[in-house]
């Protein structure tokens, strides 16, 4: 039996057993009076339960033999993994379903059981998020143990030579792969930096005149206006730069007599500092409001405007948490993709220069993993290096941030 | 600020030294406060940029140039054998047709060359029109009649205005002897242009004029449907427990630690989890719905644990000592209760998750499914695509007709996410409970 007929059988079965179950506890004699028996769909769920949980626990026993080593194409394996399991998990939910049903008694206490299932459960759901995280970092780091071992960590951290072309024949000249990742992460700093550039200024000045300045109206059709920057797929904002802002920089370049290439780091980075605005800036605007009043009624008591309120005042206050908003948002903009891949070079190249084309961590590890995958190369075990990297650094930054954040909160409260 | 001490009168009223400091204070007020609207401003201009850039580029998608030629569907060439079979019929050159019928209308272009080039006028696709036509209705067999056939990108481009005839003939795509053809048909006003709908009833092509987005949107579907039916149900369950359940203790900080960290995770890092977990490990099929639904889904869990949180814990402890008052166990007071009162909250969040999970990319180009793919996919685990991965492909090809369906694309994609976004917002508003 294969696995789809018999998940439905099961079901199938559980359903009549749900069924039959809470129909015994509503239309039994003995129940009638009883002030201790729980709702008749209690005892429907019970049934379920020891319907449930007998042969789920073989499932996952059959799963680990499916997937173990063992051949499972021919001989006794075959027979046990093609017969043995699926019969076993029939008679399993078959028993578990008539030993159930034949307990229903105004004695059982149903109720209790099924809540110790359901508190299960969720506590289940609740680690799902603590083993997608194990998963992370077990995954990355099976893969980059493997890519070390084929190239030295020294050259991947302090090498300046990026080229991860690996040799088709064993004779080819300069395509050994060399795996230097500085010119990545100068190139992501780059991007990073303009980033910043663009959008600190402006997120942090609509945050601080949107909670000092602005009335309540302007407030409310502005902000919503600002979030849909937030909103848009970067897909778009990755079209957006290479097919609008690179050429325009690429000729305003050419008009003025600089030599602007359309794949320059500087299209790249205002777009993407464009998409990290409305992250400032509501950031910022939920900080600069937790500055308690009474700081700025003694600021304008002293008689001073709301401009040197705001900026020898407020910001003074509100730094700790200015400084986590922009390190949140730089931890987004190194993680950033989409924009990069379709609006930075490919070719990893050095430089200081906002107007030459960089690459990027995240460039790299879409380059490297999109086509075929082969998972013994170096070429595709690197993604997986440069992953973990990207994963240390942006956890870092976040744990940075929120430290400061929780820092700056105690503060005030 | 200032020391004002010094520059008073005897009487105590400020002098003309105080007012002016008082004056460039103020002065230094407004420029701040310009300067913040002026941020503001940037801002919103910036987005204006964008939105304008992507639709002036894109309304044409909508929009495609035809052909009316009188077509022959000659027997000798369609079905010869006289037989009506369906096999004979999708099987016959359509192709000849279409050739025939550009031959009579332009009867003096004869050299190999020139006539490559009138051919070229169609669209590939046209073919498959006619086919469609001729199966639907086989009696149209040793007939003659008017049909509008696609145009080729290239004429589509000509007539929308974006291939320019000042530029040199060699820069240009569409050439002299085109330009002469192309006139003479408007003149007949045998060009017309259409709503295009095979743009939202194709799938993928190589023929910018062919290519649709449905394949993308039924992948991006099933895709979201999976993110949802495990991302949905997990969130709620982790975040009832974690509102309602969990004890103080050091796993439940783990636990919470976790989903806030893997909230800022980049997106990428989820596609090298998808690669390494569900592909290589699980020997699910790459470029499956659903692989990349799996996928967002983990993405897309923080966000709806944290929504449904923050929704949870609005509800007042009240209601909750209320039912553990009428002998209700802690849960039914939560599933009874506390469940059902903050459901349009936690169901806020799952749209606004689902709708960055709409338009996430990265992860899913790691799955592999940006593999070209022109089918309509049937199921989960048929291979696929999905709206932001055919934005992106789309946005790498050279033609010059892709940018303007990229585009088009991109204003479809937008307004699916418009469309979330006001559903949330709408279900906010309908069910928000002051307390």
């Amino acid at each position: 039996m294969s696995f789809l007929p018999l998940i439905i059988s099961l079901l199938a079965m559980c359903a009549a057993g749900y069924w039959y179950g809470s129909k015994k506890a509503l239309s039994s004699h003995s129940f009638a009076g009883q002030q201790n028996a729980g709702r008749p769909h209690l005892y429907g769920l019970y049934v379920v339960i020891w319907g449930v949980i007998p042969p789920a626990i073989l499932l996952i026993l059959w799963g680990v033999f499916s997937y173990s080593s063992i051949d499972v194409s021919g001989g006794i394996a075959g027979k046990i993994d093609k017969v043995v399991f699926p019969s076993l998990i029939t008679v399993a939910a078959i028993l578990g379903l008539t030993l159930a049903v034949r307990q229903i008694s105004p004695n059982l206490r149903a109720r209790k059981t099924v809540e110790a299932a359901v508190y299960c459960v969720l506590i289940l759901a609740s680690t799902l998020s603590v083993f997608t995280t194990i998963g992370i970092v077990l995954s990355l780091l099976i893969e980059t143990i493997q890519f070390f071992e084929k190239v030295p960590y020294q050259e991947f951290f302090f090498s300046l030579n990026w080229s991860p072309q690996m040799a088709l024949r064993e004779d080819q000249v300069g395509s050994s792969g060399a795996f230097g990742a500085i010119p990545l992460f100068t190139g992501t700093l780059l991007i990073t930096l303009i980033a910043m550039i663009v959008a600190v200024p402006l997120g942090l000045m609509s945050g601080i005149y949107m909670t000092e300045y602005a009335s309540k109206n302007f407030r409310a059709t502005v902000k919503p206006i600002l979030e849909i920057l937030a909103g848009i797929p970067t897909v778009v904002y990755g079209f957006f730069a290479a097919l609008t802002v690179g050429v325009f920089f690429r000729d305003v370049g050419t008009f003025i007599g600089l030599d602007v290439v359309s794949e320059s780091a500087l299209a790249a980075g205002v777009v993407m500092g464009m998409m990290i605005i409305p992250f400032i800036s509501s950031l910022s605007d939920d900080i600069i409001m937790a500055v308690p009043q009474s700081l700025r009624d003694a600021s304008y008591g002293l008689g001073a405007t709301k401009s040197e309120t705001v900026i020898n005042v407020i910001i003074p206050a509100a730094l700790p948490g200015i400084v986590g908003a922009i390190l949140l948002a730089v931890s987004r903009a190194i993680g950033e993709t989409m924009i990069v891949v379709m609006a930075a070079g490919f070719a990893a190249n050095l430089t200081a220069n906002p107007l030459e084309s960089v690459t990027t961590v995240t460039v790299q590890i879409v380059g490297l993993l999109v086509g075929d995958q082969e998972f013994d190369s170096a070429k595709t075990l690197a993604a997986f290096a440069l992953a973990l990297t990207l994963f240390a650094i942006t956890l870092c930054l976040n744990v940075i941030a929120l430290l400061v954040v929780r820092k700056y909160r105690e503060k005030y409260d | 600020m200032t020391d004002i001490q010094n520059q008073t009168n005897k009487a105590g009223w400020p002098t003309n030294g105080a007012n002016k400091i008082l004056a460039k204070r103020h002065r230094t007020e407004r420029n701040f406060r310009r300067l913040g609207l002026t941020a503001i401003l940037i801002a919103m201009a910036l987005l204006a940029t964008l939105l304008v850039s992507i639709v002036g580029k894109g309304y044409s998608a909508f929009i495609q140039t035809t052909i009316t030629l009188d077509i022959n569907f000659e027997q000798e060439i369609l079905d010869p054998k006289d037989t009506r079979s369906p096999e004979t019929l999708k099987a016959a050159s359509y192709g000849s047709v279409i050739r025939n019928a550009l031959r009579t209308e332009f009867p003096e272009v004869k050299s190999r060359i020139e006539l490559r080039r009138l051919f070229g006028l169609i669209s590939k696709g046209a073919v498959q029109e006619l086919r469609n036509a001729v199966l639907a209705n086989p009696k149209l067999i040793g007939t003659t009649r008017v049909f509008e056939l696609t145009a080729s990108d290239d004429v589509d481009m000509f007539i929308k205005g974006y291939i320019s005839r000042d530029v040199v003939e060699q820069d240009r795509r569409i050439k002299n002897n085109e330009i002469v053809w192309i006139d003479r048909l408007q003149n007949q006003n045998a060009i017309q242009t259409r709503f295009n709908t095979r743009f939202f009833t194709g799938g993928d092509s190589r023929e910018p004029e062919v290519a649709g987005i449905l394949g993308a949107m039924v992948g991006s579907l099933y895709t979201l449907f999976i993110t949802f039916i495990i991302s949905f149900p997990i969130g709620v369950m982790s975040a009832i427990y974690l509102e309602e359940f969990a004890p103080k203790n050091k796993l439940t900080d783990v636990i919470e630690v976790n989903i806030n960290n893997l909230a800022a995770v980049p997106s990428i890092v989820f596609g090298l989890l998808g690669v390494a977990l569900f592909l290589n490990v699980a020997h699910l099929p790459r470029s499956a719905p659903l692989v990349g639904g799996l996928t967002l889904a983990l993405m897309t869990l923080p966000t709806i644990i944290i929504a449904a949180r923050a929704s949870i814990r609005a509800v007042p402890g009240s209601i909750r000592n209320a039912a553990l008052g009428l002998g209700a166990s802690k849960q039914q007071a939560v599933f009874h209760h506390v469940l059902p009162l903050s459901l349009p909250g936690i169901l806020t969040g799952t749209i606004i998750g689902l709708s960055q999970a709409l338009g996430e990319t990265a992860p899913l180009l790691m799955i592999g499914m940006v593999a070209f793919i022109v089918d309509i996919p049937g199921g989960v685990t048929d291979p696929a695509t999905v709206l932001p991965v055919q934005i992106f492909l789309w946005a790498d090809s050279p033609e010059r007709a892709f940018v303007e369906k990229t585009s088009g694309a991109i204003m479809v994609l937008l307004s699916f996410l418009v469309f979330m976004n006001a559903a949330a917002v709408l279900l906010r508003k309908k069910f928000e409970q002051r307390w």
